[in-house]
């Protein structure tokens, strides 16, 4: 061929640039590894809660992690201060970048100043899992939830994240939402800074 | 108008694992319907013995004066069948879409035991959902 350049060589393994990764990953293959990610935790646990609770801690390692990432390969390093800022963070680019498209909604909450939801009609992560009966209110999205309290947590926001399932009229399946609650220290800082 | 009567799924010992019934006659008695099971395996593994070319993969197809009974077996022995009225068209690809469905909604479910009987919402929504859209197409016709 003619004018293809020769890829430049490096010698040190370091000065390579990082790459971009691969963008798509098998949604089966991800599927079969979640499912035994629940069914592994199932046989610690003895009850439901510790079940939500382990969840939530697997996903938080992984939101500390893509907080870095996609800070540096998104945003260019740039740190989010305002409370609206990390919020359509979360929302837009990190929802983006994990399950290939933004989140369907999110809203303040109404009752409580420190409360922040966001919706989608059914998360990713819960589209083959059907929860049974006797497993109550139990939502696999406790996953997402460790997520999004990991990049809160380390990018300044502490908070209490949790994922509910919202009963829709006139749909079968219900709605997903993801609860945040933000600590005191959050929302005095967000008045101090006007 | 083409019709489907029912439908099992029956794991690898023989056991039913799925029942669904479409029919008129209401829904069959449960031992009745574990004792069908067992037996459509059986028949199943002996037509494999009996067939007089090798490599026979078993009953795919049953024709009755009452009734049609296709039959399709997945590679790791899950049988998928299927009773429907006398020369009802396309019931293999029903069958490998129920297969996928199969696949999808209960393999991928961490609430399922393999080989136990299938209790998962989202299968029977989709099940539902692709019966409806193979009787809606044969109403066109």
């Amino acid at each position: 061929m003619i004018g293809a350049g020769k890829m430049k060589q490096y010698s040190n393994v370091l000065d390579k640039p990082l790459s971009k990764g691969r963008q798509e990953v098998s949604f089966s293959g991800f599927a079969y590894l979640f499912s035994e990610l629940v069914q592994y935790n199932q046989t610690q646990v003895d009850n439901i809660g510790e079940l939500e609770r382990r969840l939530e801690d697997a996903g938080y390692a992984v939101g500390v992690r893509v907080l870095e990432l996609l800070c540096h390969r998104e945003k260019g390093n740039r740190r989010e201060t305002r409370l609206l800022g990390i919020l359509s963070f979360v929302h837009s680019t990190v929802w983006k970048v994990l399950f290939g498209k933004v989140a369907d909604s999110l809203e303040k909450g109404t009752e409580h100043e420190d409360e922040y939801m966001i919706s989608e009609k059914e998360l990713l992560v819960n589209r083959f899992i059907s929860v049974p009966k006797d497993m109550g209110s139990f939502n696999c999205g406790a996953f997402v939830a460790g997520i999004v309290r990991g990049v809160l947590d380390n990018a300044g926001f502490p908070a209490v994240v949790t994922a509910h399932f919202v009963p829709v009229d006139g749909q079968q399946r219900p709605r997903t939402t993801i609860l945040i609650k933000f600590a005191e220290e959050v929302l005095r800082r967000e008045a101090r800074l006007g | 108008m083409a019709a489907i009567y029912s439908l099992y799924i029956i794991n690898k010992s023989g056991g039913l694992i799925f029942y669904k019934d479409y029919g008129l006659q209401g829904r069959m008695d449960t031992n009745d319907t574990l004792r069908l099971a067992s037996l459509w395996h059986s028949m199943h593994a002996i037509s494999q013995q009996l067939s007089p070319v090798s490599g026979c993969t078993g009953i795919e197809l049953l024709e009755a004066d009452t009734f049609d009974l296709h039959c399709f077996q997945s590679l790791t022995g899950t049988k998928f069948f299927v009773v429907s009225e006398p020369g009802t068209q396309h019931m293999d690809n029903l069958l490998k879409h129920i297969y996928e469905l199969y696949t999808d909604y209960v393999l991928k479910n961490p609430f399922y035991e393999m080989e136990m009987p299938i209790r998962c919402e989202l299968f029977d929504i989709n099940l539902a959902q692709a019966i409806q859209k193979d009787r809606v197409a044969y109403l066109g016709r």
